[in-house]
């Protein structure tokens, strides 16, 4: 299951790419009511945007993002047609990555 | 005897060899790693800013623009927004003063990105929210306070 969602659109030279996360985002700090247990830290921690090949933006995380995050930049020198691919690795070591059309 | 022998021997290189590959794993993730970690493992603001930008040397313009809401009902779900109006800018921090770790998140933009980015961040209770940029090589900041009622009353 794809849990990452993309908008990606072009006007007037700048694309805006507004992007949606599924991802619990545990800061590892908060406990567990039922069983006063710490619920393990669990946070993307990169998220990286490609268009053709270059890293348009990085961001690097923790758990001070909301869960299911979202995010939104813009960049410039796409054209409507190309792909942007976002990505995001957390502190487990999952990962997942998807690609979008530019509108 | 001997048999005993064996099988430990063949335990502990066993295990060694876990040790290592385990370690090795590891090494490149710390390393890479190792520079923004500071910035999110920083109790305070001034950590948190030298950890992700690299400098503490932060000065207030007013070409840093930060929208956040006056009051957030929900301080789990705080949008926030940080566009600059100066060219160079190579990176972006969004720190919330009074969280256990202040630095929320820190954007690296290549030169094809315009300097804005829009996220929504966790806040622990009513503080101020500082976004810095990095222009060329310099920080600048832009720093507004946020009220935050958990008890989603709406204040």
């Amino acid at each position: 299951m794809a849990t990452i969602k993309i908008r990606a659109k072009e006007s007037g030279g700048v694309t805006t790419v507004k992007t949606l996360m599924s991802h619990p985002m545990e800061t590892g700090l908060r406990k567990d009511s039922k069983t006063g247990k710490m619920i393990p830290a669990h946070y993307i921690t990169e998220v990286t945007a490609e268009h053709k090949g270059n890293v348009v933006m990085t961001a690097n995380w923790a758990g001070g993002i909301s869960k299911n995050p979202y995010l939104s930049f813009k960049f410039k020198g796409a054209a409507p047609g190309d792909q942007i691919k976002i990505s995001w690795v957390d502190n487990k070591g999952e990962s997942d990555s998807a690609s979008a059309e530019i509108k | 005897m001997n048999l005993l022998r064996r099988k430990f021997i063949k335990t502990a290189s066993f295990v060694g060899a876990a040790v290592a590959v385990g370690s090795s794993v590891l090494v490149p993730q710390r390393a890479i790693g190792a520079y923004m970690k500071a910035g999110f493992e920083a109790k305070d603001v001034d950590g948190a800013i030298q950890g992700s930008l690299g400098s503490t040397q932060h000065s207030a313009s007013d070409a840093v623009m930060l929208k956040a809401p006056d009051i957030a009902e929900n301080g789990a779900v705080v949008p926030i927004t940080v566009s600059a109006d100066m060219g160079g800018i190579s990176a972006i921090s969004i720190i919330a003063v009074a969280n256990p770790q202040p630095l929320t998140s820190t954007y690296q933009l290549s030169s094809a990105a315009e300097p804005y980015v829009s996220t929504r961040v966790k806040m622990s209770k009513t503080s101020d929210v500082i976004a810095v940029v990095k222009a060329d090589g310099k920080l600048y900041s832009a720093t507004k306070e946020v009220k935050v009622t958990i008890g989603g009353c709406g204040g």
